[in-house]
Protein backbone atom coordinates (compact mmCIF):
# COMPACT_ATOMS: atom_id res chain seq x y z
CA UNK A 1 0.00 0.00 0.00
CA UNK A 2 1.66 3.21 -1.14
CA UNK A 3 1.55 6.15 1.22
CA UNK A 4 0.43 9.29 -0.52
CA UNK A 5 3.48 11.20 -1.74
CA UNK A 6 2.93 14.83 -0.97
CA UNK A 7 4.96 17.90 -1.65
CA UNK A 8 6.54 19.01 1.58
CA UNK A 9 8.74 21.90 2.52
CA UNK A 10 12.21 20.89 3.61
CA UNK A 11 14.91 23.05 5.12
CA UNK A 12 18.49 23.06 3.91
CA UNK A 13 20.49 22.05 6.97
CA UNK A 14 23.90 21.75 5.38
CA UNK A 15 25.63 22.38 2.05
CA UNK A 16 28.92 20.70 1.25
CA UNK A 17 31.09 21.35 -1.79
CA UNK A 18 32.09 17.85 -2.86
CA UNK A 19 34.01 18.82 -6.00
CA UNK A 20 34.34 22.06 -7.99
CA UNK A 21 31.10 21.21 -9.78
CA UNK A 22 29.11 19.24 -7.25
CA UNK A 23 27.44 20.07 -3.96
CA UNK A 24 25.62 17.91 -1.46
CA UNK A 25 22.53 19.41 0.13
CA UNK A 26 21.38 17.95 3.43
CA UNK A 27 17.68 18.65 3.69
CA UNK A 28 15.61 18.16 6.83
CA UNK A 29 12.14 16.90 6.02
CA UNK A 30 9.18 17.28 8.37
CA UNK A 31 7.50 14.25 6.79
CA UNK A 32 10.60 12.17 6.24
CA UNK A 33 9.87 8.61 5.23
CA UNK A 34 12.43 5.82 5.14
CA UNK A 35 13.58 5.34 1.56
CA UNK A 36 15.44 2.48 -0.06
CA UNK A 37 18.84 3.14 -1.56
CA UNK A 38 18.48 4.04 -5.24
CA UNK A 39 15.35 6.14 -4.88
CA UNK A 40 15.11 9.84 -5.64
CA UNK A 41 13.31 13.00 -4.63
CA UNK A 42 11.77 15.60 -6.93
CA UNK A 43 12.56 19.24 -6.16
CA UNK A 44 10.07 21.86 -7.32
CA UNK A 45 10.89 25.53 -7.67
CA UNK A 46 8.28 28.29 -7.91
CA UNK A 47 8.97 31.81 -9.17
CA UNK A 48 7.07 34.82 -7.78
CA UNK A 49 4.88 34.90 -10.93
CA UNK A 50 3.84 31.28 -10.38
CA UNK A 51 6.15 29.70 -12.94
CA UNK A 52 7.24 26.25 -11.77
CA UNK A 53 9.79 23.70 -12.76
CA UNK A 54 11.02 20.50 -11.18
CA UNK A 55 13.90 18.04 -11.36
CA UNK A 56 14.68 14.64 -9.88
CA UNK A 57 17.78 14.04 -7.74
CA UNK A 58 18.95 10.69 -6.42
CA UNK A 59 19.25 10.29 -2.68
CA UNK A 60 22.88 9.96 -1.61
CA UNK A 61 22.22 9.20 2.04
CA UNK A 62 21.31 5.88 3.61
CA UNK A 63 17.82 5.30 5.10
CA UNK A 64 19.44 4.65 8.46
CA UNK A 65 20.03 8.42 8.71
CA UNK A 66 16.55 9.47 9.66
CA UNK A 67 14.82 12.78 9.23
CA UNK A 68 17.06 14.06 6.45
CA UNK A 69 18.04 13.29 2.90
CA UNK A 70 21.31 14.16 1.21
CA UNK A 71 21.07 15.08 -2.45
CA UNK A 72 24.28 15.49 -4.43
CA UNK A 73 23.74 17.84 -7.34
CA UNK A 74 26.08 18.49 -10.24
CA UNK A 75 26.00 22.06 -11.52
CA UNK A 76 24.98 21.98 -15.19
CA UNK A 77 26.10 25.04 -17.13
CA UNK A 78 23.04 26.63 -18.72
CA UNK A 79 20.66 24.54 -16.66
CA UNK A 80 17.60 25.97 -14.99
CA UNK A 81 17.63 24.31 -11.57
CA UNK A 82 21.16 23.20 -10.71
CA UNK A 83 22.69 26.69 -11.13
CA UNK A 84 19.96 28.02 -8.83
CA UNK A 85 20.70 25.36 -6.21
CA UNK A 86 24.43 26.00 -6.44
CA UNK A 87 24.52 29.77 -6.77
CA UNK A 88 21.53 30.98 -4.76
CA UNK A 89 20.43 28.44 -2.17
CA UNK A 90 21.92 28.83 1.31
CA UNK A 91 21.69 27.00 4.62
CA UNK A 92 18.31 27.70 6.15
CA UNK A 93 16.53 28.10 2.82
CA UNK A 94 13.39 26.11 2.17
CA UNK A 95 12.85 23.79 -0.79
CA UNK A 96 9.76 21.92 -1.92
CA UNK A 97 10.39 18.19 -2.21
CA UNK A 98 8.37 15.12 -3.03
CA UNK A 99 9.42 11.56 -2.47
CA UNK A 100 10.95 9.12 -2.01
CA UNK A 101 10.24 7.89 -5.54
CA UNK A 102 11.27 4.61 -7.10
CA UNK A 103 10.92 0.88 -6.66
CA UNK A 104 12.82 -0.76 -9.45
CA UNK A 105 16.29 0.75 -9.17
CA UNK A 106 16.68 0.00 -5.49
CA UNK A 107 18.87 -2.20 -3.33
CA UNK A 108 18.88 -3.19 0.26
CA UNK A 109 20.71 -5.91 2.09
CA UNK A 110 17.66 -8.17 2.02
CA UNK A 111 18.19 -8.48 -1.75
CA UNK A 112 21.65 -9.89 -1.15
CA UNK A 113 24.66 -9.86 -3.41
CA UNK A 114 27.38 -9.90 -4.44
CA UNK A 115 26.83 -6.31 -5.45
CA UNK A 116 28.41 -4.85 -8.59
CA UNK A 117 27.91 -1.11 -8.82
CA UNK A 118 28.82 0.56 -12.11
CA UNK A 119 28.64 4.33 -12.09
CA UNK A 120 29.57 7.12 -14.48
CA UNK A 121 29.87 10.70 -13.27
CA UNK A 122 26.93 11.69 -11.06
CA UNK A 123 25.50 8.19 -11.60
CA UNK A 124 27.51 7.24 -8.53
CA UNK A 125 25.08 9.10 -6.26
CA UNK A 126 22.39 6.40 -5.85
CA UNK A 127 25.13 3.77 -5.78
CA UNK A 128 26.70 5.61 -2.86
CA UNK A 129 23.40 5.39 -1.01
CA UNK A 130 23.57 1.63 -1.53
CA UNK A 131 27.13 1.49 -0.19
CA UNK A 132 26.27 3.66 2.81
CA UNK A 133 23.26 1.50 3.59
CA UNK A 134 25.39 -1.64 3.38
CA UNK A 135 27.89 -0.17 5.83
CA UNK A 136 25.23 1.15 8.21
CA UNK A 137 23.53 -2.23 8.22
CA UNK A 138 26.90 -3.85 9.00
CA UNK A 139 26.55 -6.21 6.10
CA UNK A 140 29.47 -8.17 4.70
CA UNK A 141 28.03 -8.62 1.22
CA UNK A 142 30.83 -8.47 -1.33
CA UNK A 143 30.59 -5.05 -2.98
CA UNK A 144 32.57 -3.63 -5.84
CA UNK A 145 32.13 -0.18 -7.35
CA UNK A 146 33.45 0.55 -10.84
CA UNK A 147 33.46 4.34 -11.06
CA UNK A 148 34.09 6.14 -14.33
CA UNK A 149 35.01 9.82 -14.20
CA UNK A 150 36.65 12.33 -16.50
CA UNK A 151 39.32 13.53 -14.09
CA UNK A 152 40.29 13.46 -10.38
CA UNK A 153 38.35 16.73 -9.88
CA UNK A 154 35.16 14.91 -10.70
CA UNK A 155 35.40 12.13 -8.12
CA UNK A 156 32.60 12.35 -5.56
CA UNK A 157 33.00 11.08 -1.99
CA UNK A 158 36.74 10.48 -2.49
CA UNK A 159 37.67 10.48 1.19
CA UNK A 160 34.79 8.34 2.28
CA UNK A 161 35.42 5.77 -0.41
CA UNK A 162 39.10 5.73 0.50
CA UNK A 163 38.29 5.15 4.15
CA UNK A 164 35.96 2.31 3.30
CA UNK A 165 38.67 0.61 1.32
CA UNK A 166 41.34 1.23 3.95
CA UNK A 167 39.27 -0.14 6.80
CA UNK A 168 38.55 -3.40 5.05
CA UNK A 169 34.79 -3.01 5.05
CA UNK A 170 34.61 -5.35 2.09
CA UNK A 171 33.86 -2.53 -0.33
CA UNK A 172 36.28 -2.19 -3.22
CA UNK A 173 36.42 0.76 -5.57
CA UNK A 174 37.94 0.65 -9.03
CA UNK A 175 38.32 3.97 -10.81
CA UNK A 176 38.65 4.60 -14.49
CA UNK A 177 39.61 8.06 -15.72
CA UNK A 178 38.48 8.90 -19.22
CA UNK A 179 40.13 12.28 -19.77
CA UNK A 180 42.84 12.88 -17.22
CA UNK A 181 44.19 10.53 -14.57
CA UNK A 182 46.01 11.46 -11.35
CA UNK A 183 49.81 11.69 -11.53
CA UNK A 184 51.39 8.27 -11.40
CA UNK A 185 48.09 6.47 -12.04
CA UNK A 186 48.56 2.88 -13.12
CA UNK A 187 44.90 1.91 -13.29
CA UNK A 188 42.29 2.14 -16.03
CA UNK A 189 42.30 5.13 -18.34
CA UNK A 190 39.41 4.56 -20.70
CA UNK A 191 35.66 4.24 -21.02
CA UNK A 192 34.09 1.21 -19.43
CA UNK A 193 34.19 -1.72 -21.83
CA UNK A 194 33.68 -5.43 -21.87
CA UNK A 195 37.21 -6.37 -20.99
CA UNK A 196 37.19 -4.08 -17.97
CA UNK A 197 33.92 -5.54 -16.75
CA UNK A 198 35.23 -9.03 -17.36
CA UNK A 199 38.25 -8.33 -15.14
CA UNK A 200 36.03 -6.97 -12.40
CA UNK A 201 33.34 -9.61 -12.46
CA UNK A 202 35.78 -12.49 -12.71
CA UNK A 203 36.94 -11.70 -9.19
CA UNK A 204 33.44 -11.79 -7.77
CA UNK A 205 31.38 -14.65 -6.45
CA UNK A 206 28.49 -16.09 -8.40
CA UNK A 207 25.01 -14.60 -8.34
CA UNK A 208 26.07 -11.06 -9.21
CA UNK A 209 23.58 -8.21 -8.79
CA UNK A 210 24.67 -5.39 -11.08
CA UNK A 211 23.36 -1.83 -10.76
CA UNK A 212 24.40 0.53 -13.54
CA UNK A 213 23.79 4.27 -13.37
CA UNK A 214 25.06 7.35 -15.19
CA UNK A 215 24.98 8.90 -18.66
CA UNK A 216 22.58 7.02 -20.92
CA UNK A 217 25.19 5.92 -23.44
CA UNK A 218 27.48 4.61 -20.70
CA UNK A 219 24.62 2.71 -19.07
CA UNK A 220 23.53 1.08 -22.31
CA UNK A 221 27.05 0.08 -23.27
CA UNK A 222 27.83 -1.37 -19.83
CA UNK A 223 24.52 -3.23 -19.60
CA UNK A 224 25.14 -4.77 -23.02
CA UNK A 225 28.65 -5.76 -21.97
CA UNK A 226 27.28 -7.48 -18.88
CA UNK A 227 24.77 -9.38 -21.00
CA UNK A 228 27.59 -10.51 -23.26
CA UNK A 229 29.46 -11.72 -20.18
CA UNK A 230 26.56 -14.01 -19.44
CA UNK A 231 24.69 -12.13 -16.74
CA UNK A 232 20.93 -12.61 -17.00
CA UNK A 233 19.04 -9.55 -18.22
CA UNK A 234 16.57 -9.67 -15.30
CA UNK A 235 19.39 -9.32 -12.78
CA UNK A 236 20.85 -6.15 -14.31
CA UNK A 237 19.24 -2.97 -13.03
CA UNK A 238 19.81 0.30 -14.81
CA UNK A 239 19.09 3.98 -14.38
CA UNK A 240 19.85 6.38 -17.21
CA UNK A 241 20.73 9.93 -16.26
CA UNK A 242 20.62 11.43 -19.75
CA UNK A 243 23.54 13.25 -21.35
CA UNK A 244 26.77 14.06 -19.57
CA UNK A 245 26.67 17.35 -17.74
CA UNK A 246 29.23 19.56 -19.36
CA UNK B 1 -0.08 21.01 2.56
CA UNK B 2 -0.32 24.74 3.43
CA UNK B 3 0.35 27.63 1.06
CA UNK B 4 2.55 27.24 -1.91
CA UNK B 5 6.22 28.00 -1.29
CA UNK B 6 7.86 30.65 -3.46
CA UNK B 7 11.50 29.69 -3.90
CA UNK B 8 13.68 32.55 -2.69
CA UNK B 9 15.62 34.08 -5.57
CA UNK B 10 14.23 31.84 -8.29
CA UNK B 11 12.91 33.45 -11.44
CA UNK B 12 13.06 30.78 -14.12
CA UNK B 13 13.64 31.70 -17.71
CA UNK B 14 12.77 35.25 -18.61
CA UNK B 15 11.52 36.78 -21.81
CA UNK B 16 13.78 39.47 -23.30
CA UNK B 17 11.73 42.69 -23.16
CA UNK B 18 13.21 44.18 -26.36
CA UNK B 19 12.05 41.22 -28.38
CA UNK B 20 8.68 40.95 -26.69
CA UNK B 21 6.71 41.80 -29.80
CA UNK B 22 8.17 38.91 -31.75
CA UNK B 23 7.73 36.27 -29.09
CA UNK B 24 4.33 34.57 -28.84
CA UNK B 25 2.59 34.65 -25.45
CA UNK B 26 3.92 32.23 -22.84
CA UNK B 27 7.17 31.61 -24.71
CA UNK B 28 10.77 32.40 -23.79
CA UNK B 29 13.74 33.04 -26.01
CA UNK B 30 16.58 30.59 -26.47
CA UNK B 31 19.91 30.91 -28.27
CA UNK B 32 20.68 27.23 -28.52
CA UNK B 33 18.45 24.68 -30.24
CA UNK B 34 16.88 22.20 -27.81
CA UNK B 35 16.52 18.62 -28.96
CA UNK B 36 13.10 17.18 -28.25
CA UNK B 37 11.91 13.85 -29.43
CA UNK B 38 9.18 11.30 -28.89
CA UNK B 39 11.41 8.45 -29.92
CA UNK B 40 14.81 7.25 -31.03
CA UNK B 41 16.45 8.82 -34.07
CA UNK B 42 15.48 6.95 -37.21
CA UNK B 43 18.44 6.12 -39.39
CA UNK B 44 17.46 6.26 -43.03
CA UNK B 45 20.06 5.67 -45.67
CA UNK B 46 20.01 8.37 -48.32
CA UNK B 47 19.92 5.78 -51.07
CA UNK B 48 16.70 4.45 -49.56
CA UNK B 49 15.14 7.79 -48.61
CA UNK B 50 11.99 8.84 -50.42
CA UNK B 51 9.45 11.60 -50.03
CA UNK B 52 5.96 10.64 -51.21
CA UNK B 53 2.68 12.45 -51.72
CA UNK B 54 -0.25 10.04 -51.76
CA UNK B 55 -3.87 9.62 -50.71
CA UNK B 56 -6.54 11.76 -52.39
CA UNK B 57 -4.39 12.57 -55.43
CA UNK B 58 -4.82 11.37 -58.96
CA UNK B 59 -1.39 9.68 -58.92
CA UNK B 60 0.98 9.35 -55.98
CA UNK B 61 4.34 10.98 -56.61
CA UNK B 62 7.64 10.12 -55.01
CA UNK B 63 11.14 11.63 -55.04
CA UNK B 64 14.43 9.99 -54.23
CA UNK B 65 17.06 11.99 -52.33
CA UNK B 66 18.89 12.81 -55.55
CA UNK B 67 15.69 13.92 -57.25
CA UNK B 68 14.66 15.92 -54.22
CA UNK B 69 17.90 17.89 -54.14
CA UNK B 70 17.37 18.86 -57.77
CA UNK B 71 14.09 20.58 -56.96
CA UNK B 72 14.15 24.40 -56.71
CA UNK B 73 14.98 25.36 -53.14
CA UNK B 74 15.56 28.59 -51.28
CA UNK B 75 16.70 30.10 -48.03
CA UNK B 76 14.13 30.85 -45.38
CA UNK B 77 14.74 32.95 -42.26
CA UNK B 78 11.95 32.35 -39.79
CA UNK B 79 11.03 32.34 -36.11
CA UNK B 80 10.02 29.02 -34.57
CA UNK B 81 8.10 28.28 -31.39
CA UNK B 82 7.86 24.97 -29.58
CA UNK B 83 4.88 24.15 -27.38
CA UNK B 84 7.32 23.41 -24.58
CA UNK B 85 7.70 27.20 -24.54
CA UNK B 86 10.97 27.99 -26.22
CA UNK B 87 11.20 30.28 -29.24
CA UNK B 88 14.09 30.82 -31.62
CA UNK B 89 14.23 33.93 -33.74
CA UNK B 90 15.72 34.34 -37.20
CA UNK B 91 16.54 30.74 -37.84
CA UNK B 92 18.01 30.13 -41.27
CA UNK B 93 16.94 27.13 -43.30
CA UNK B 94 17.41 25.81 -46.82
CA UNK B 95 14.56 23.84 -48.28
CA UNK B 96 11.96 23.12 -50.90
CA UNK B 97 8.64 24.93 -50.67
CA UNK B 98 5.67 22.65 -50.10
CA UNK B 99 4.05 24.51 -53.04
CA UNK B 100 6.69 23.04 -55.34
CA UNK B 101 5.83 19.55 -54.15
CA UNK B 102 2.05 19.94 -54.19
CA UNK B 103 2.20 21.31 -57.70
CA UNK B 104 3.62 17.98 -58.83
CA UNK B 105 0.37 16.19 -57.95
CA UNK B 106 -3.22 16.64 -58.94
CA UNK B 107 -5.38 16.95 -55.86
CA UNK B 108 -8.70 15.22 -55.69
CA UNK B 109 -11.36 17.89 -55.07
CA UNK B 110 -12.24 16.17 -51.77
CA UNK B 111 -8.73 16.62 -50.37
CA UNK B 112 -8.82 19.10 -47.50
CA UNK B 113 -6.26 17.89 -44.95
CA UNK B 114 -2.77 16.47 -44.89
CA UNK B 115 -1.26 13.93 -42.57
CA UNK B 116 2.48 14.46 -42.55
CA UNK B 117 4.17 11.19 -41.65
CA UNK B 118 7.74 10.46 -40.68
CA UNK B 119 10.31 7.72 -40.59
CA UNK B 120 10.01 6.30 -37.07
CA UNK B 121 6.21 6.54 -37.01
CA UNK B 122 5.49 10.14 -36.02
CA UNK B 123 2.48 11.86 -37.57
CA UNK B 124 0.89 15.28 -37.43
CA UNK B 125 -2.15 16.75 -39.19
CA UNK B 126 -2.59 20.06 -41.02
CA UNK B 127 -5.27 21.66 -43.15
CA UNK B 128 -4.01 22.24 -46.72
CA UNK B 129 -4.26 26.06 -46.45
CA UNK B 130 -1.62 26.00 -43.68
CA UNK B 131 0.91 24.30 -45.91
CA UNK B 132 0.65 26.26 -49.13
CA UNK B 133 1.40 29.85 -50.26
CA UNK B 134 5.00 29.50 -49.17
CA UNK B 135 4.07 29.02 -45.52
CA UNK B 136 5.87 25.68 -45.25
CA UNK B 137 8.88 23.91 -46.66
CA UNK B 138 10.83 20.67 -46.48
CA UNK B 139 14.21 21.64 -45.06
CA UNK B 140 17.49 19.80 -45.43
CA UNK B 141 19.82 22.48 -44.07
CA UNK B 142 19.66 24.50 -40.89
CA UNK B 143 22.00 27.36 -40.01
CA UNK B 144 23.93 26.70 -43.20
CA UNK B 145 24.75 23.07 -42.39
CA UNK B 146 23.12 19.77 -43.33
CA UNK B 147 20.29 19.00 -40.97
CA UNK B 148 21.61 16.68 -38.26
CA UNK B 149 19.69 13.48 -37.43
CA UNK B 150 18.77 14.64 -33.92
CA UNK B 151 17.07 17.69 -35.41
CA UNK B 152 15.20 15.72 -38.02
CA UNK B 153 17.74 15.12 -40.76
CA UNK B 154 18.10 14.30 -43.57
CA UNK B 155 14.89 16.30 -44.14
CA UNK B 156 12.05 17.64 -42.06
CA UNK B 157 8.89 19.63 -42.56
CA UNK B 158 9.01 23.19 -41.26
CA UNK B 159 5.78 25.12 -40.65
CA UNK B 160 6.97 28.24 -38.81
CA UNK B 161 3.59 29.84 -38.18
CA UNK B 162 2.39 26.90 -36.05
CA UNK B 163 3.84 25.28 -32.93
CA UNK B 164 6.89 23.26 -33.81
CA UNK B 165 5.33 19.84 -33.15
CA UNK B 166 3.68 20.37 -36.54
CA UNK B 167 7.13 20.54 -38.16
CA UNK B 168 7.56 16.80 -38.49
CA UNK B 169 11.13 15.57 -38.27
CA UNK B 170 12.40 12.76 -40.49
CA UNK B 171 9.61 13.50 -42.94
CA UNK B 172 8.65 10.66 -45.22
CA UNK B 173 5.51 11.88 -46.94
CA UNK B 174 2.13 13.57 -47.07
CA UNK B 175 -1.18 11.78 -47.21
CA UNK B 176 -4.04 13.84 -48.61
CA UNK B 177 -7.36 13.25 -46.83
CA UNK B 178 -10.94 14.39 -46.83
CA UNK B 179 -11.29 14.32 -43.06
CA UNK B 180 -8.70 15.47 -40.58
CA UNK B 181 -6.87 12.55 -38.96
CA UNK B 182 -5.34 13.70 -35.70
CA UNK B 183 -1.65 12.91 -35.36
CA UNK B 184 0.66 11.65 -32.62
CA UNK B 185 0.26 14.53 -30.17
CA UNK B 186 -3.13 15.73 -31.39
CA UNK B 187 -4.74 12.44 -30.37
CA UNK B 188 -3.45 12.91 -26.85
CA UNK B 189 -4.68 16.37 -25.93
CA UNK B 190 -2.77 18.73 -28.19
CA UNK B 191 -4.61 21.29 -30.26
CA UNK B 192 -5.60 20.28 -33.78
CA UNK B 193 -4.18 23.48 -35.30
CA UNK B 194 -1.59 24.91 -32.90
CA UNK B 195 -1.34 28.66 -33.51
CA UNK B 196 1.25 30.05 -31.05
CA UNK B 197 -0.20 33.56 -31.23
CA UNK B 198 -3.49 32.24 -29.92
CA UNK B 199 -1.67 29.90 -27.50
CA UNK B 200 -3.40 26.92 -29.04
CA UNK B 201 -1.34 24.31 -27.23
CA UNK B 202 -4.04 21.99 -25.93
CA UNK B 203 -7.35 20.89 -27.40
CA UNK B 204 -9.38 22.96 -24.97
CA UNK B 205 -7.53 26.19 -25.77
CA UNK C 1 32.50 10.42 -18.93
CA UNK C 2 33.30 12.09 -22.24
CA UNK C 3 30.64 13.31 -24.62
CA UNK C 4 29.76 10.44 -26.87
CA UNK C 5 30.15 10.76 -30.58
CA UNK C 6 26.94 9.88 -32.35
CA UNK C 7 23.44 10.12 -31.18
CA UNK C 8 22.55 13.28 -29.28
CA UNK C 9 18.95 12.21 -29.19
CA UNK C 10 19.75 8.84 -27.65
CA UNK C 11 22.03 10.46 -25.07
CA UNK C 12 19.03 12.49 -23.88
CA UNK C 13 16.93 9.40 -23.44
CA UNK C 14 16.05 8.33 -19.93
CA UNK C 15 14.11 5.36 -18.61
CA UNK C 16 10.96 4.60 -16.68
CA UNK C 17 12.68 5.55 -13.42
CA UNK C 18 12.42 9.18 -14.49
CA UNK C 19 8.66 8.84 -14.90
CA UNK C 20 8.23 7.61 -11.33
CA UNK C 21 6.85 10.88 -9.97
CA UNK C 22 4.46 11.46 -12.87
CA UNK C 23 3.19 7.88 -12.74
CA UNK C 24 2.70 8.18 -9.00
CA UNK C 25 0.57 11.28 -9.62
CA UNK C 26 -1.57 9.34 -12.05
CA UNK C 27 -2.03 6.06 -10.23
CA UNK C 28 -1.28 6.93 -6.60
CA UNK C 29 1.09 3.99 -6.64
CA UNK C 30 4.75 3.22 -7.21
CA UNK C 31 4.89 2.11 -10.84
CA UNK C 32 8.56 1.77 -11.76
CA UNK C 33 8.77 -1.77 -10.36
CA UNK C 34 5.43 -2.78 -11.89
CA UNK C 35 5.69 -5.41 -14.62
CA UNK C 36 4.26 -4.73 -18.05
CA UNK C 37 4.14 -6.42 -21.43
CA UNK C 38 4.75 -4.75 -24.80
CA UNK C 39 1.70 -5.14 -27.03
CA UNK C 40 3.91 -5.00 -30.12
CA UNK C 41 6.57 -7.61 -29.41
CA UNK C 42 5.58 -9.28 -26.16
CA UNK C 43 8.68 -8.31 -24.19
CA UNK C 44 8.01 -8.23 -20.46
CA UNK C 45 9.82 -6.14 -17.87
CA UNK C 46 9.42 -3.52 -15.17
CA UNK C 47 8.26 -0.05 -16.18
CA UNK C 48 11.61 1.22 -14.91
CA UNK C 49 13.25 -0.57 -17.84
CA UNK C 50 11.23 1.19 -20.54
CA UNK C 51 12.98 3.85 -22.59
CA UNK C 52 11.67 7.31 -21.68
CA UNK C 53 11.51 10.37 -23.89
CA UNK C 54 10.82 13.24 -21.56
CA UNK C 55 12.09 16.18 -23.59
CA UNK C 56 8.94 16.33 -25.64
CA UNK C 57 5.44 17.79 -25.58
CA UNK C 58 4.55 14.75 -23.45
CA UNK C 59 6.11 11.66 -21.91
CA UNK C 60 6.65 8.66 -24.17
CA UNK C 61 7.69 5.27 -22.78
CA UNK C 62 8.96 2.77 -25.34
CA UNK C 63 9.88 -0.88 -25.34
CA UNK C 64 13.66 -1.32 -25.08
CA UNK C 65 13.40 -4.34 -27.33
CA UNK C 66 11.31 -3.17 -30.32
CA UNK C 67 11.21 0.60 -29.56
CA UNK C 68 7.47 0.81 -30.14
CA UNK C 69 5.44 3.11 -27.93
CA UNK C 70 4.11 1.44 -24.79
CA UNK C 71 2.66 4.40 -22.90
CA UNK C 72 2.11 8.09 -23.72
CA UNK C 73 1.13 10.75 -21.22
CA UNK C 74 0.27 14.39 -21.82
CA UNK C 75 -0.49 16.85 -19.03
CA UNK C 76 -2.44 19.86 -20.24
CA UNK C 77 -3.46 22.67 -17.91
CA UNK C 78 -6.43 20.77 -16.55
CA UNK C 79 -6.18 17.16 -17.61
CA UNK C 80 -3.89 14.21 -17.96
CA UNK C 81 -4.25 12.16 -21.13
CA UNK C 82 -3.07 8.57 -21.02
CA UNK C 83 -2.62 6.23 -23.96
CA UNK C 84 -1.58 2.76 -22.81
CA UNK C 85 -2.58 0.86 -25.95
CA UNK C 86 1.06 -0.15 -26.43
CA UNK C 87 0.94 -2.14 -23.19
CA UNK C 88 -0.94 -5.39 -22.88
CA UNK C 89 -1.75 -4.31 -19.33
CA UNK C 90 -0.74 -1.91 -16.60
CA UNK C 91 -0.60 -3.35 -13.11
CA UNK C 92 -1.31 -0.90 -10.33
CA UNK C 93 -0.76 -1.80 -6.68
CA UNK C 94 -3.68 -1.16 -4.37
Amino acid sequence: MADALRWQIGTVAEIEQETPRAKTFTIALPEWMAHRAGMHYDIRLTAPDGYQTQRSYSIASEPERQGIVELTVERIEGGEVSPYLHDVVQKGDQLELRGPIGGYFIWDIALGGPLLLVGGGSGVVPLMAMIRHRVAARSSIQTRLLYSVRSPDDVLYTNELQMLQDHGEGVEVVYTYTRQAPAGWTGYRRRIDRSMLKDITSQMEAGLRPYVCGPTLLVEAAANNLLELGIAAERIRTERFGPTGT
Amino acid sequence: MGERLVSRGFFGRRRQPEQAGRIPPGQYLVDDWPVLSAGPTPRTRLDQWRFTIEGLVRQPVSWSWEEFLKLPSKTYVVDISCATKWTKLDMKWQGVSVDTLIQAVQLDPRAAFITAYSYGGYTTNLPIPDLVNDQAFIAYQADGKPLTPEHGGPARLVVPHLYFWKSAKWIQGFRLEEREQLGFWETLGYHRRGDPWKEERYSGD
Amino acid sequence: MDEQDGDVNRALMLDGNAAGGMLYDLFTAEMTAAPTECASCGRTGEIGTLLAFTQAPGLVLRCPSCENTVVRIVRTGEFTYLDARGAVYLRIAR
